[in-house]
């Protein structure tokens, strides 16, 4: 739906300060079976959240600058010292301290592998990804999680050398912003608006 | 957490036995547009009331708390709608609660319901399942049920949870499956099995008479699902009456001891650590040693391909039960057939066979109600209600529905309960003239898994005929 007066939001002194619609109420209709018989109405909305993204809030900001960064516990007395979180986890899952943040681009650039995927043709409303979906799974080495995406460019298989990219232009300041490529594909074959 | 303290491991004691008194179902569909869901509600009440003689007021008379069992407030658009259900079914001013946890809400619904009469705050209650998923087309669906994904980290990937899945089924595919022909046969199988005992059960969404030819040529889900590997999005209800010793005598001359016991993992497939494989009472170390040697790439736990949530909540209800061979000690099972694969992995999650070797469940012939190698009753049949790829998946209800199920093999009561010709003509559906009594003869133990996200909840319900109680039982 195209609305110029579509809701925006910003922080001003650590509260909301919201301008624009945030909902669109629509008539509702009846719904009636072929005999002309009442059965129910429907009930349309469209409702725009405001949603923080907290401490995990330098992860998005950085994909864009083509930054990927993970999270590290830095607690020695803790049995996951030194474990390293992607998806960023702000505690460590174990003794709860705040884990320091580790710059895991390179690491993604040399030493990410596909652990599994997926090829799918459906999708649920508001896809906004290209058909077939190529989803992977992202292994790197040393990490102790395996990061989820989606592959832009070829096919995906177990085992292969994935390297990520950003969209840094026009980005959208979410998990979409950072995807996967083949090792070795050419620049020019990424999508538009994605660099490595 | 990836290691385990004592404290942790410790077997649940309940202060006192538990018994399942009754419990009822309404008609499954994807669509139920004659009725709001307080009326799928109060059938699946009547019919549990019916189902031991009493009349509503009388069963209504002992019950004193409530638990509901509802997934999504997303997809009825209606928050607390449990007051709504509370109010409808005439339970003011009672206390009740809701309970959600993804696919496992069913059990969970029981396992709340379970403590509150073990505990001795109440010595009746109901667990009452429904969801209403006909409120919005299947991709506004499949995008809700995404919503129970990371929404930050996996629901923009899609907004497709079959996707979330399909990359373990992948993995399993790979590994343990070895991308063998015979082996996507065997996931086929399940689809047929279970299509086709939905054909005698009157309450059942897709009844179907397939082969294994079919579920291969269905539409592509996600490589190797296909359309017929997939669980059915439902609205319906269910319900189970639970009580303490005495008062179950009261109300039924044959209650069965109940034993619910639940395990979690996190919700990010992403976020599992490689640990050690915790074992079951069936179950070495020394038999892992070399699974990574057997299944290269099998080596990480749980990885891709294990429920560590299925794993936990078995551990915890075998010892409540004395449980140590569930082929052995149990007579039937329901477990969740979200997808065909999540059923392979679950069956070595809950030690119905070892890790990586879960087809032969179903290559045994063990899975079936009737082994069809043998032509002799199986070993362990499974989901003869139809599970979740036949009969439903009305969220809230399933883990409920299926507790009912087992628990009617076990009263010997399957046959009476899905042959009825009314029933059948009150659901509008035929009854096929091959019609066929799937009763498991001498049930007296069986188990229902009831699932949740990509293993993020999972309980594990146990029944017991109280004359064939387990000798190690906690």
């Amino acid at each position: 739906m195209s609305d110029q007066n579509r809701g925006t939001v910003k922080v001003v002194n650590g509260r909301y300060r919201v301008s624009g619609n945030f909902h669109y109420a629509f008539p509702n209709e009846p719904i009636r079976d072929e005999t002309g018989k009442l059965l129910g109405v429907t009930n349309p909305a469209d409702i725009t959240h405001i949603h923080s993204y907290g401490g995990e809030a330098p992860f998005f900001e950085n994909l864009s600058q083509q930054k990927l960064l993970g999270t590290k516990c830095a607690n020695p007395k803790c049995d996951a010292h030194q474990s390293i979180f992607i998806p960023y986890r702000i505690h460590c899952p174990d003794c709860l301290m705040r884990n320091v943040e580790v710059d895991l681009t390179e690491l993604a650039r040399t030493g990410a592998t596909v652990h599994t995927f997926m090829i799918t043709e459906r999708t649920g409303a508001f896809n906004t990804l290209e058909l077939p979906i190529r989803f992977v799974n992202v292994e790197f080495e040393g990490v102790s999680t395996i990061l989820m995406g989606y592959l832009s460019v070829g096919e995906p298989k177990i085992g292969m050398q994935v390297v990520p990219i950003f969209q840094t232009k026009n980005p959208t300041y979410t998990i979409m912003d950072l995807s996967w490529v083949p090792s070795g594909t050419a620049a020019e074959d990424l999508p538009a608006g994605f660099s490595f | 957490m990836i290691k385990f303290s004592k404290q942790q491991l410790k077997i649940p004691k309940m202060s006192k036995p538990v018994y399942l008194v009754t419990g009822g179902m309404s008609k499954f569909d994807r669509a139920i547009p004659e009725k709001r869901t307080e009326e799928l509600v109060i059938d699946a009440f009547l019919e549990a009331a019916e189902f031991i003689k009493k009349t509503p007021e009388e069963l209504k008379s002992y019950i004193h708390s409530c638990y509901y069992g509802h997934f999504a407030d997303h997809f009825g658009a209606q928050l607390l709608g449990e007051a709504v259900i509370h109010d409808r079914l005439g339970l003011d001013p009672l206390g009740n609660v809701g309970v959600k946890t993804g696919g496992a809400t069913g059990g969970s619904t029981i396992w709340e319901a379970y403590k509150a009469v073990a505990s001795g705050y109440s010595d009746t209650v109901l667990a009452m399942g429904w969801e209403r998923m006909d409120e919005v087309p299947t991709d506004e669906g499949n995008h809700y049920i995404a919503s129970a994904a990371d929404k930050d980290w996996e629901t923009p990937m899609g907004h497709i949870y079959t996707g979330y899945y399909a990359v373990m089924a992948q993995k399993y595919w790979q590994v343990f499956g070895k991308q063998e022909e015979s082996f996507r046969r065997t996931l086929a199988e399940i689809a047929v099995k279970n299509k086709g005992y939905a054909r005698m059960n009157p309450h059942a969404q897709s009844p179907m008479k397939i082969t294994v030819e079919d579920v291969l040529n269905s539409p592509i889900v996600a490589h190797p699902l296909r359309a017929l590997d997939c669980c059915l999005m439902s609205v319906g209800a269910s319900c189970v009456i639970l009580a303490d010793e005495k008062t179950a005598y009261e109300l039924s001359d044959n209650p069965l001891l109940l034993y619910t016991s639940a395990g979690s993992h996190t919700l990010r497939v992403a976020d599992r650590r490689d640990m050690d494989i915790p074992l079951l009472p069936n179950e070495t170390a020394e038999q892992y040693k070399d699974l990574g040697k057997r299944f290269p790439g099998g080596d990480r736990y749980p990885g891709f391909t294990g429920f560590l949530a299925a794993r936990m909540a078995a551990y915890y209800a075998y010892g409540m039960a004395g449980i140590v061979d569930p082929t052995e000690d149990l007579d039937l099972v329901e477990l969740h057939d979200a997808f065909t694969i999540s059923d392979i992995q679950t069956y070595e999650d809950v030690g119905i066979r070892p890790y990586g070797e879960g087809r032969t469940y179903v290559e045994s012939g063990d899975c079936f109600h009737t082994n069809p190698f043998t032509g002799l009753p199986g070993k362990l049949p499974a989901n003869l209600s139809g599970g979740l790829i036949g009969n439903m998946h009305a969220v809230g209800a399933t883990g409920i529905m299926q507790v009912v199920e087992v628990a009617q093999h076990i009263w010997g009561r399957w046959g009476e309960m899905h042959s009825d010709e009314a029933k059948w003509k009150r659901f509008n559906r035929v009854k096929p003239d091959d019609w066929t009594n799937l009763q498991v003869v001498g049930a007296k133990r069986g188990m229902a898994i009831s699932h949740a996200g990509v293993g993020s909840h999972v309980t594990a319900t146990i029944l017991v005929h109280p004359d064939h109680q387990l000798k190690g039982r906690a």
